[in-house]
């Protein structure tokens, strides 16, 4: 009947909503200054952050919680952490 | 040794839109053990905020086979999964997720039981230093002179040396990790699963609403507790402890940053007196030379 006798999650995104909604500052990149070293990819505790070397990072606004660890490690200072728009 | 960065696995074991914090350490944590184990993990987790961030059900925020498990079971029950791995010749590594509450203090007798019948399992305790999801009561590993709910003026009693506890168990491997080092957390696990028997990894994992830092800063933390001596990045594998990069190059105490660079990133420290910092630094001073003679003592004779 299709009923779990034990009860099962499964990995999904969006398990605590849409925590883009969380965010009160927005990493913004600025490309011509990312070195695409990797180090934000590492370190970004929701990964919402997608990079592969050679093709540069790429944020994911709908889950990106804006902690701006993101921004304080990456070593040519390319994300800034703006005020969302209407805050 | 290091692993260059662009060939970790991209992989999404941490998956996003989860309710963890912002800015939660213990999650880059199981970023890397996802990229270390991958499909080899299976995972016993007691209560703790690594239960609460894989968020309600039927959605997951973390993409390994978990069991959530009662406190003080999460390594006997680990301990059954390797069994069960073994008798039916899957390869698999049980591991065990577990806070520092959940560890040192809840969990204890079950974590010495697994070391000492030496069960196949790499136990992790992720150390943010209280029992943060129930609100920041001070745990064993809180560390003297922190603030927590439960001890607003301040921790009296010393933090517990837990991964020193764990040695004495004569168990394989026992390893310190710091988030702030990824690649040394993966290496470690890499290596610690290779291992058949007990294997303990302490991860320190900053947590920004327990500690009172802003969340852009959690690396930044980790970091520091390194660089300023607090906590200390070593190894014992193959019967001999050695320190890894960059503590090895911190023996010498003038090679260490001052503490406050690092106490004085955290709400938790604000009311310390300088005499009171003066008195932490000759401790952790006590603390390097304890383990510099374990390492001494544990150095395979020529
Ligand atoms: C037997 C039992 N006692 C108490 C609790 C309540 N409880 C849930 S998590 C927790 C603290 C866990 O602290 P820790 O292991 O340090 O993990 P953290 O929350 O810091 O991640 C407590 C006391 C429980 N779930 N079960
Ligand atoms: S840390 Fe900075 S330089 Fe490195 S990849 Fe990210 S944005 Fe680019
Ligand atoms: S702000 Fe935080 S969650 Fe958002 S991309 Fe940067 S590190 Fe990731
Ligand atoms: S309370 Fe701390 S450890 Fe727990 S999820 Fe939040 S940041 Fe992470």
């Amino acid at each position: 009947m299709g009923l779990e006798l034990v009860p099962v999650s499964r990995p999904a995104p969006g398990s605590g909503g849409i925590t883009g909604t969380w965010r009160t500052l927005r990493p913004v990149v600025d490309l011509k200054k990312c070195i695409d070293c990797g180090i934000c990819w590492l370190y970004c505790p929701e990964s919402v952050i997608d990079w592969e070397k050679g093709q540069k990072i790429k944020i994911d606004y709908t889950y990106c919680k804006g902690c701006g660890i993101c921004a304080h490690e990456c070593p040519t200072k390319a994300i800034e952490m703006a005020p969302e728009a209407g805050l | 040794m290091t692993v260059r960065i662009d060939l970790l696995p991209k992989t999404k074991y941490v998956v996003p839109g989860n309710s963890a914090c912002a800015g939660c350490g213990m999650m880059i944590g199981l970023k890397v053990l996802g990229m270390a184990l991958g499909e080899e993990a299976v995972l016993s987790i007691p209560a703790s905020c690594a239960s609460v961030v894989q968020g309600l059900g039927p959605k997951s925020g973390v993409a390994l086979p978990i069991l959530n498990v009662p406190f003080a079971s999460a390594a006997s029950v680990a301990t059954g999964m390797s069994e069960a791995f073994r008798q039916l010749g899957v390869k698999g590594q049980a591991v065990v997720w577990a806070g520092d509450g959940g560890t040192a203090d809840i969990g204890f007798a079950a974590v010495s039981a697994a070391a000492e019948r030496n069960s196949d399992v790499l136990y992790i305790m992720y150390d943010n230093e209280a029992y943060m999801n129930t609100g920041i009561q001070r745990s064993s590993e809180t560390p003297k002179g922190a603030w927590t709910t439960t001890t607003p003026t301040g921790k009296r009693e010393a933090k517990k040396d837990v991964a020193l506890i764990l040695l004495a168990h004569g168990v394989p491997y026992v390893a310190t990790a710091n988030i702030a080092y990824p690649q040394d957390f993966y290496r470690k696990i890499k290596r610690a699963s290779e291992i058949r028997g007990f294997k303990f990894i302490h991860l320190f994992a900053p947590c920004p609403p327990g500690w009172l830092f802003d969340p852009s800063l959690t690396v930044e933390v980790a970091r520091k507790a390194v660089e300023t001596g607090v906590f200390i990045l070593w190894e014992y594998d193959n019967g001999e402890l050695k320190l890894n990069p960059p503590s090895s190059a911190l023996v010498d105490k003038s090679r260490r940053k001052p503490l406050v660079e690092y106490l004085k990133l955290q709400g938790r420290y604000a009311h310390l007196s300088e005499d009171q910092i003066k008195q932490m630094e000759e401790e952790i001073d006590r603390k390097w030379q304890f383990l510099l003679r374990f390492a001494q003592a544990a150095r395979p004779r020529a």
